[in-house]
């Protein structure tokens, strides 16, 4: 047992449990902030994504013992922001969105991507997305949305 | 019951090395996964566990006197994204994984795993790479092409850490860096394949030729490299099927889950035969 002191959404929590346990299910269970989701569990797909310390993880990956004194935010506390409200507008012009099992993790990957690059290539998106997989849209739709949130968003970023 | 320590410092956890049977843990991105359980149970590991991905000691990266020196905790990222990391490595780890991952993961996790497929390796060892191993009463370099010695096994002892890579620097005047998998990102390699060559003269001054996840451990061979020196790229050129004739011998890969050992060594063959023309 240890003691696991973080912040999550911008509070500082602190869990007292198993430090081997994966931070997707500390995040899930222990706060019921069920936006991101488990698809692969191995790293594959990125429907887990949080952004820790600004970028983007698998939750399914990161172990609770490293998660001590990091900043972590789930799409639940992305969700207050300016930054989430420009995303989410862009993704819904560009019909970016379909089942939506993968759009909490795309638009945490889209954020962090910004967040390092504010005016990323259609190349570098690619890139930035390249962890996050979506069996409904084919992409396109998905990379157009950042480019159009890259573009409404300017200065936000 | 396994045991869970968060050290504070590196001296603490060399201490705890010392004292018991630890698996040292950076990221996690690997052995997350080859000790993953059940979903919504804690992860499954079998060892006690030294978590060292946030000693401060560990983390960063220094060019000094002709060499890059990388903290064994830093993320592969920060290293991709640094101005004095040698382009092929920043290649390299560019088509590893993800970024979520990358922001995770790190070179010395990379190199403790010793897969043979890891993707760091082939161009680390092109690099002539040095990692420095510490234990509670001091340290030593060793080359990484001699650390790692089979697939999953290394000639670290229990009570050492890796602290740091080492990297010369060396400007070749031509280099390349591919890698072949099923999907460009998260994609474990199939076969890769790293070359450097450097001239002076017209003449050849050093050429370096590795090859990943076709043998137990990277395929290096520096008499065979060395037969080249003082030759032209014509002559090189050339004499190519004597170049094959002896990598034919050295490549041995094997039929896995990911591909065969015909495809691995006709691709790994023709990545080489495909730089040498390229030269």
């Amino acid at each position: 047992m240890a003691i696991i002191k973080f912040t999550l959404n911008h509070k500082q929590v602190i869990v007292n449990g198993d430090p081997n346990r994966r931070l997707l299910d500390v995040i899930r269970n222990d706060f019921n902030l069920k936006g991101l989701k488990e698809g692969c569990g191995e790293g594959e797909c990125g429907a887990c994504a949080v952004l820790i310390n600004h970028q983007i993880v698998n939750s399914c990956l990161y172990v609770l013992a490293n998660a001590e004194g990091k900043d972590i935010v789930t799409i639940e506390g992305f969700a207050e922001t300016k930054r989430f409200a420009v995303i989410k507008s862009a993704f819904e012009t560009a019909g970016a969105v379909q089942c939506g099992f993968c759009t909490p993790g795309m638009i945490i990957a889209t954020e962090s991507l910004l967040n390092a690059n504010p005016h990323p290539s259609e190349a570098e998106i690619k890139i930035g997305l390249s962890g996050n997989l979506c069996r409904c849209t084919g992409y396109n739709m998905i990379v157009e949305a950042v480019q159009i949130a890259m573009k409404a968003g300017e200065g936000l970023w | 019951m396994v045991k869970h320590i968060i050290p504070e410092t590196l001296s603490e956890a060399l201490k705890y090395l010392y004292q018991g049977d630890f698996q040292i843990i950076a990221g996690g991105t690997d052995l997350m996964v080859q000790n993953r359980s059940w979903s919504e149970t804690p992860v499954n590991f079998t060892k006690n566990m030294l978590y060292c991905f946030d000693l401060l000691e560990l983390k960063g990266i220094n060019v000094i006197d002709g060499r890059v020196e990388i903290g064994a905790m830093t993320t592969l990222e920060t290293i991709m994204n640094h101005p004095g990391v040698p382009s092929l490595l920043c290649q390299a780890i560019g088509e590893m994984a993800s970024p979520a991952i990358r922001h995770v993961a790190t070179l010395a996790g990379n190199i403790g795993n010793a897969s043979p497929a890891g993707d760091s390796l082939p161009v680390l060892i092109l690099y002539d790479a040095w990692v420095e191993l510490r234990n509670m009463a001091g340290f030593r370099m060793i080359l990484l092409k001699d650390l790692i010695v089979g697939p999953r096994k290394t000639a670290m002892h229990p009570e050492e850490m890796i602290v740091k890579i080492v990297i010369p620097i060396h400007n070749f005047d031509f280099e390349s860096y591919i890698k072949v998998g099923g999907r460009k990102a998260d994609a474990i390699a199939k076969v890769s394949f790293a070359g450097a060559v450097e001239i002076e003269d017209d003449k050849i001054a050093d050429i370096r030729l590795t090859f990943g996840a076709v043998g137990k451990t990277v395929i290096r061979n520096e008499t065979a490299e060395g037969a080249w020196i003082g030759m032209t790229i014509t002559e090189l050129k050339t004499g190519i099927w004597r170049l094959i004739d002896m990598y034919n011998q050295l490549i041995q890969p094997i039929d896995d889950q990911r591909s065969n050992k015909y495809y691995r060594k006709t691709v790994a063959i023709n990545l080489m035969k495909d730089f040498i023309d390229r030269l």
